[in-house]
């Protein structure tokens, strides 16, 4: 019965008080809720536990992996498939390995970076319910919004915007699925 | 009890204006894209850029259909312009990252408003210096052969080369920095997306901001993903210019045959990229009314920059004369009484006017604050750069041990075309990107006002 809609949304008019609410509706049980702002909130953050994310893992397994595929990259060729002698110089010329082995560390750690970075944001998303908000479009200008979703075991249609008034929003609106 | 001292400091110029808004932030920043109307000085600009690109479109015809001898490059002489203007541009490219990246790292925040228009600058001027190693390959459309697959001919790249070794890391560059600057973009096509009120640019900004909507959550991983990435980044912005170096310092040619030209290449990279910073940002603020973002503040901190780099490339000439007389190396020191008194003093002499010396006047608040001084001294940077690649690669390929072997680079008209060429192509691509996407970065510069402070009263 509630998930007839995504959730409910307020709208606020400062970063300010959009950290307040997300304090307040964290205090007050809520789980599934979602912040949205134009830029960066660092006490947003805080206020949501957004702390930790897989991502430095992501980019360090990508480095490793670029790494070794560098470094072996050369090895095989000079070594194994192209080996070409040059007045008895040793084959595994691992030195003058080191530039490709470390651009190749940076090409696939970056790559891991920004797919991860899709990945774990599940982008890209074209649709997403938030959007049938029509007020929505200023989240990427100056407005603030806070979104607690159906799927959280607290969420009543009334007393979730009941508690969402309380927090003085500008606006409390149905989201759409 | 003894009063506390009062420092008394001045107040601290602002990374913008006062007065700005969220709103007015975006407002004013996507309006430059969202507009229908588009300035004089855009179409000029863009207009010239077009016109010198046709021109690098011909250079190029006639380069695919008759070879490199179009070019002056003879024996000994065989890199010529097309090695120089590789460097150079390269080079230019670097003060995009190290806004971007290391002033990032370095929690430089003024940096806000300029790094996406810097970031481009790099990509482009990337772009443009990857054209001519390829262009200088004799056969271009040969160039996958410069990486490693595996082929019918059963050969594969000689990896002890650093000339492979170059391939690698400006190709690493510029995946690199095209990832960042896109990923710092996402935010702001998604803003675009949402201010547009036309139905096809909504479609094409929603692909491409990949339905970014500012959620808190997304927030957190993309502050990681930019963090990384600077990081990231930096190293690899230094690499780059060493590895280019190292075309040079791994050969046995007298006056590339040294240690220093790593450090030295990098920081005359920074040189001329902030420089070109400049000669791009003075135009662009004036056109765009954008001086309460792009602020006095900016300027002063680049041609900082410009005049501490400058120092450093300043002590690399001395050092660099000085290690050739004080090695006792006959080849060596005669490479450097050429380049002093030799066929192409003239040149010589220009880029020490152009590098050292005028750049001093920076050492003048007055000058540091105003912006047509700036420009025109960002300009003789630029001049004096190029003339510091064209005389490390010229001069000493030109005179190396054996005198019967010497010889006197003559640049052709197609050097010339080749040139401006790219310079239009760098225009080109670079008033495209003014007019189609933010050229500030709106999420970045909103978080310089003083109103996206949490206040904390509550506890």
């Amino acid at each position: 019965m509630t998930n007839a809609i995504y959730g409910l949304i307020a709208e606020f008019d400062n970063p300010t008080a959009l950290v307040m609410a997300a304090r307040a509706a964290r205090e007050k049980g809520y789980r599934k809720l979602d912040a949205f702002s134009p830029f960066p909130i660092e006490g947003l953050t805080d206020a949501l536990r957004l702390h930790k994310n897989k991502l430095p893992l992501i980019v360090l397994t990508g480095g490793i992996i670029g790494m070794l595929t560098g470094y072996f990259l050369q090895y095989y060729i000079t070594v194994v498939s192209f080996p070409i002698n040059v007045g008895g110089r040793p084959l595994d010329s691992w030195p003058s390995y080191i530039v490709i082995t470390f651009e190749m560390t940076i090409l696939f750690a970056a790559l891991s970076a920004v797919l991860g970075l899709l990945g774990l944001c599940g982008l890209p998303m074209p649709y997403h319910p938030v959007f049938n908000v029509s007020r929505f479009a200023l989240a990427s200008r100056n407005r603030f919004f806070l979104c607690i979703e159906s799927a959280d075991p607290l969420f009543d249609r009334a007393r979730t915007g009941d508690f969402l008034r309380t927090l003085e929003p500008q606006e409390v609106s149905e989201v759409a699925h | 009890m003894p009063e506390t001292p009062q420092l008394v400091e001045p107040p601290p110029q602002a990374d913008i204006a006062p007065g700005y808004t969220f709103g007015s932030v975006t407002d004013q920043i996507s309006a430059v894209v969202l507009t229908k109307r588009t300035p004089i000085f855009w179409m000029l600009c863009f207009g010239a850029g077009f016109g010198l690109l046709l021109l690098f479109l011909l250079s190029v015809a006639v380069l695919f259909a008759k070879g490199t001898g179009i070019w002056g490059i003879r024996a000994p002489v065989m890199w010529g312009f097309a090695i120089t203007n590789f460097v150079w541009w390269i080079g230019i490219g670097h003060a995009g990252t190290l806004i971007s990246a290391i002033l990032l790292l370095l929690n430089q925040r003024w940096r806000n408003s300029i790094n996406r228009f810097a970031e481009a600058m790099t990509l482009f001027a990337v772009a443009c210096a990857g054209m001519f190693p390829v262009l200088h390959l004799g056969r271009p459309w040969l160039m996958y052969w410069l990486f490693p697959y595996p082929n019918s001919m059963g050969i594969q790249p000689q990896f002890r080369s650093p000339l492979v070794w170059d391939v690698f890391a400006v190709s690493t560059y510029a995946t690199v920095s095209l990832l960042f600057w896109y990923v710092g973009l996402m935010p702001d096509l998604g803003t675009l997306r949402d201010r547009t009120k036309n139905r096809v640019g909504r479609m094409i900004y929603g692909v491409m901001s990949m339905g970014w909507r500012g959620s808190a959550r997304h927030w957190s991983v993309y502050e990681t993903a930019t963090l990384l990435l600077a990081g990231l980044a930096t190293p690899l912005v230094l690499s780059v210019h060493t590895v280019v170096s190292f075309d040079f310092t791994i050969a046995i040619v007298p006056g590339w045959h040294s240690t220093f030209f790593p450090p030295y290449f990098v920081a005359g990279a920074i040189y001329s990229g902030f420089a070109m910073v400049l000669a791009l940002a003075i135009p662009l603020r004036k056109v765009y009314g954008l001086q309460g973002l792009i602020t006095d503040k900016h300027l002063e901190n680049s041609a900082k920059v410009m005049l501490a780099t400058g120092l450093i490339v300043a002590y690399a000439y001395i050092l660099e004369n000085f290690t050739a007389w004080y090695s006792g190396d006959v080849y060596e020191q005669a490479a450097f009484w050429h380049r002093l008194t030799g066929p192409y003093r003239h040149s010589y002499w220009a880029l020490i006017a152009c590098n050292i010396v005028l750049p001093q006047f920076l050492w003048f608040k007055r000058v540091r604050t105003s912006p047509v001084l700036l420009f025109v001294s960002s300009i003789l940077v630029l001049v004096g750069m190029w003339l510091e690649r064209f005389m490390i690669i010229v001069s000493s390929l030109a005179q190396d041990f054996v005198p019967s072997s010497w010889g006197y680079f003559h640049a052709t008209r197609w050097d010339v075309a080749t040139f401006a060429g790219t310079i239009g192509l760098f225009l080109f691509l670079f008033f495209l990107f003014i007019r189609l996407l933010p050229m500030i970065s709106i999420f970045e510069v909103r978080t310089l006002l003083p109103q996206a402070k949490v206040k904390e009263e509550r506890g």
